[in-house]
Formats: C-alpha cells, sequence, structure tokens
C-alpha cells in the first residue's frame, strides 16, 4: 500500500485500483473542531478536482475535492455518529470514503510522505 | 480542500469596514486590517488571527469548542477592541439623540445603560449599540464593522452642539462567565456592586477604567474599558486568575447564537425594522406613546399589529449544521430564510436563527432547512435556546 497526498492536504492510500480518502493532520488543526462531514455515498462518480465531500467545523463548511476520479464505494460510516474522530484521528479512523481508481496515472503529480512535509514546512 | 464554500459566510471572512464619505472628521478607513492594541498578545498565546471588521482578531486560541464551553463554566476574556467606543456630550444632548434611537435617553440615570438601536428614516435597523449614561456625557458603544458609519451618521444627524469624541486610545475587553466577577473583582475591588446593566468608574492603580456589568455571551459578565496602553498588562493579570482564559471571535459568536442575540449584518440590517428583528423591548414605553424617533409611524404600527415577519430560533434535528443563507420551506413555499446558524456547544447540536413570515413564526412550527440541496427538519424556538444568566437586580440570586 502506497500513501499519497495533495496540495489540499488529502491523503490517498492505494492499494491496487483501490484508493481510501481522507484530510491530513496538518488540515484538520486548521479547520478546528469538526462537527459534521457529510461522505459520498456508495456508487457516486467523482472526477478528480469535483466536489467529493464537505466537511463542517463550528465555524464554517469546506468542500473536499475529489484527488483522483472513480467510483466511490463506501464513505466512513463511523463520521456520522463521531465526527471528532477526523480531528482525533484523521489520518486513521477519521477517513472520509473509499473508492475504485479509474485511471490510476492521476496519482503520478500527488506527494509521496516526504514531499508532502516539507510542502506543510513551507506553509 | 479548504475553499470556503461561497454561500455560508464566516466570520473569517467578514467584509471590511466600508468606507464613508463625510469629511466632517477624521475617518481613517484602512484598507488592509490594522493591528489592534492587543495584537502581540493574541499572538503570543498562540491566537490564529483573521481579517476581522477592518481589524487583525483572534478567532481562536485552543479550539472553538473549548472556548466556548470554558466561558459557559468559568470565565473567558474577549478582546473587542474593534467596536467603537464614543462619548457624546452637549448642551441638549437627550433631546437630540431621541431623534435617532427609540430608547428613553432622557429617563437614563447616571451609571445606567440601554441596549438601543441607530434607526434610519424608514425605521430601518443601522446598527445595535449600548448607550450609557456617564459623568462625561452618554458613552456609546458601536459595531465595529459599521463604526465609521455611525460615527458619520451621527455626526450628520446631530446638532453642532453636540461633540461625538471617538476614544480611539481605548481598548474594550469582556470578561464573560459565571466565575467573571470573582476574577474581577480581586483586581478591581467593588465591581461586584453592579448589577446588570449598571455601569461605573474604577481605578486599577491609577488607570482609570468604565466597567459595564453586560456583554454578549448571555452569561454574567463585564465589558472593561481601558487605556490602549495598559491593556496587555491588564489582560495579563487577568488571565493569571484561575478562572480565567481568552477566548476568540469563534465562541463569540457561537455563544451569542445560543443567546439568541442578533449580530448586526447577519441578523439585523437596515432592511429589517426593530419589531421584525424581535427587539420591541428596545422601544420605550414612553417612546411608544410619543413617537418622534425614526419610522415611528412604521414601527409603532407594527408593535401594535405584529410585524410581517419575525427573527426567531430554530432547532436542527440531525446533525448537519444549517448556516446563514438556507432557505426556510413550510412544504414548497419559501416562508423565511437563517440568517446565523452553527453547531451550539452548549446544546451539542446544530441551532440557528432567522427570520420567518408571520404564520409560521410561533414556536413549535416544523419548517425545514435547505441545505446542499437536502431538506432538512428544523423547529421553530423562543429565544433564547440557551437560558440567560444575567445579575439582575431584584432577582434571586
Amino acid at each position: 500500500m502506497t500513501r499519497y497526498f495533495t496540495d489540499e492536504h488529502e491523503w490517498i492510500d492505494v492499494d491496487g485500483s483501490s484508493a481510501t480518502v481522507g484530510i491530513t493532520d496538518y488540515a484538520q488543526g486548521q479547520l478546528g473542531d469538526i462537527v459534521f462531514v457529510e461522505t459520498p455515498e456508495a456508487g457516486k462518480s467523482l472526477s478528480k478536482g469535483g466536489d467529493a465531500a464537505v466537511v463542517e467545523s463550528v465555524k464554517a463548511a469546506s468542500d473536499v475535492y475529489a484527488p483522483v476520479s472513480g467510483t466511490v464505494t463506501e464513505g466512513n460510516p463511523a463520521l456520522a455518529d463521531d465526527p471528532a474522530l477526523v480531528n482525533s484521528d484523521p489520518e486513521g479512523k477519521g477517513w472520509f470514503f473509499k473508492l475504485t481508481l479509474s485511471d490510476p496515472t492521476e496519482l503520478d503529480g500527488l506527494m509521496d510522505t516526504d514531499a508532502y512535509k516539507a510542502f506543510v514546512a513551507g506553509l | 480542500m479548504h475553499r470556503q464554500k461561497a454561500t455560508h459566510r464566516s466570520l473569517e471572512h467578514a467584509e471590511p469596514t466600508l468606507v464613508s464619505d463625510t469629511n466632517e472628521i477624521d475617518i481613517d478607513t484602512p484598507d488592509a486590517p490594522l493591528a489592534l492594541p492587543l495584537d502581540a498578545w493574541h499572538r503570543a498565546r498562540g491566537a490564529r488571527m483573521v481579517p476581522f471588521a477592518g481589524y487583525e482578531m483572534p478567532i481562536q486560541y485552543e479550539g472553538i469548542m473549548a472556548e466556548h464551553l470554558w466561558t459557559r463554566e468559568s470565565a473567558g476574556l474577549f478582546d473587542v477592541s474593534h467596536m467603537g467606543q464614543l462619548i457624546l456630550s452637549g448642551d441638549g444632548l437627550d433631546a437630540a439623540l431621541e431623534q435617532l434611537v427609540p430608547g428613553d435617553i432622557a429617563a437614563l440615570a447616571e451609571g445606567k445603560q440601554r441596549y438601543s438601536l441607530l434607526l434610519a428614516e424608514d425605521g430601518g435597523i443601522l446598527d445595535d449599540l449600548m448607550i450609557t449614561r456617564a459623568p462625561m456625557g452618554l458613552y456609546v458603544v458601536v459595531n465595529g464593522a459599521v463604526k465609521w458609519d455611525d460615527i458619520a451618521h451621527l455626526r450628520e444627524f446631530l446638532p453642532d452642539e453636540i461633540t461625538i469624541f471617538h476614544m480611539e486610545d481605548r481598548a474594550l475587553l469582556a470578561l464573560q462567565g459565571p466565575k467573571a466577577v470573582d476574577a474581577l473583582k480581586r483586581i478591581v475591588p467593588g465591581v461586584d456592586t453592579l448589577f446588570f446593566m449598571e455601569a461605573g468608574s474604577f481605578f486599577w492603580g491609577l488607570e482609570p477604567l468604565w466597567i459595564s456589568r453586560s456583554g454578549y455571551t448571555g452569561e454574567d459578565g463585564f465589558e472593561i474599558s481601558i487605556p490602549a496602553d495598559f491593556a496587555a498588562e491588564f489582560a495579563d493579570l487577568l488571565c493569571k486568575e484561575p478562572e480565567v482564559k481568552p477566548i476568540g471571535l469563534g465562541a463569540r459568536d457561537s455563544l451569542r447564537l445560543e443567546a439568541g442575540l442578533p449580530l448586526y449584518g447577519h441578523d439585523l440590517d437596515p432592511a429589517t425594522d426593530p419589531i421584525e428583528g424581535d427587539l420591541s423591548f428596545a422601544i420605550s414605553k414612553r417612546r411608544r406613546t410619543e413617537g418622534g424617533f425614526p419610522g415611528s409611524d412604521r414601527i409603532l404600527k407594527a408593535l401594535a399589529h405584529g410585524a410581517a415577519r419575525k427573527r426567531v430560533g430554530l432547532s436542527v434535528e440531525g446533525k448537519m449544521p444549517v448556516r446563514e443563507g438556507a432557505l426556510l420551506f413550510a412544504g414548497a413555499d419559501v416562508v423565511g430564510e437563517v440568517t446565523s446558524g452553527g453547531f451550539a456547544p452548549t446544546v451539542n447540536a446544530p441551532i440557528a436563527m432567522g427570520y420567518v413570515a408571520a404564520a409560521h413564526a410561533a414556536p413549535g412550527t416544523k419548517l425545514e432547512a435547505e441545505v446542499r440541496g437536502k431538506r432538512l427538519p428544523v423547529t421553530v424556538m423562543a429565544l433564547p435556546l440557551v437560558p440567560h444568566r444575567y445579575h439582575r437586580k431584584g432577582a434571586a440570586q
């Protein structure tokens, strides 16, 4: 399994053609207390850069974009009852959705862990 | 991600101070956000700073949820130095100001504070403000986002004999919460003798403070006007008290929402009159009989017969927040709009306030809010959604 990162502060774990998407620890820190997450339903087709999910903190709603194209297989059901998982474990139990990749070459331009760390350090 | 949804105006994206065209007073309207007296103090305490009302302001320190709950159970220190602090003075002041606001100013005794409204000619609300009788005149606190417009309006419509002194060299701090009195009276003895909506002069060493027992959270608390040069030292001293933590604008917004207190520019604006805004308490008894304030014909008629729409509270079913701009439906009909909404930490659920047509304004009325194309069940509630806990004179303590 390989983990990629986007400059929109999302992470993507890729295992073959399956991927799991969430937001990074840096992102949750910027957003503050998460009170609601709207995840996409299974079967929904996402295109890279399009709206995929909405994450709401106490003060505002923010869009989460699809980092890659594909078909959603599952939204994280645990976030309905406990959206604060995104704060407490953003890169683990606080994942947003899983999808089947439709174009794995889209992963080519994404960052690895070291590159993302350097990216965040420069912000 | 992190593109804020355009339909959801948040504190971080508040519009900058509007430019005023008056040249009668020195108006220095900033383009880039300005620093307030406590700017470095906030940053040193880890605040995240955002532009608000033309200034860099702290939105949060440790987190909005924790700060909100701390204020409700202990005491929170808020920097509200962006607000305008004015002293009005001169012969005939009371009668002149009564031409612009619907409150009974003449009956305001020294040390008494009153919530009032600056009204446009048609009765629309230009701002909401606090007016207090101070030894040197009327001490008036106006909203930061519209203070330059307020000053221009006052200068235009008050006679030349009235002096408007904008105290730009003073900071304004609010200490709010059930333990605010315990902390403040150790530093400023005697403040515990004030009741809700009373104010007075106090000293901290040689520094003159003007302190009122009031605020914007629904809790007991104080607002402290202090020379800007000493504000950081005073804030440090307050935060050394075990009850006190600094609190950002984010929690200020969620606290006032729970307390049912309107935010000017969101819940009140020039297209809204005081009766629609559920602020009829601000129309003083004598003024109801005598009229003579801007829009008094329209406003007194609405007071007698009811307004076409009304500001109400809304409880929201489920966990999805309903925010400003969401339309409210009764069946297929649009019957209102949300003007403030978000997550309420004390309630541990989303809440909102907004305007609904009179026929749908009764508490208990079931409506639907539209959020991102989905309909969410909401229920009209009486304001406030979280009860006020003011230190009122004559109330059982």
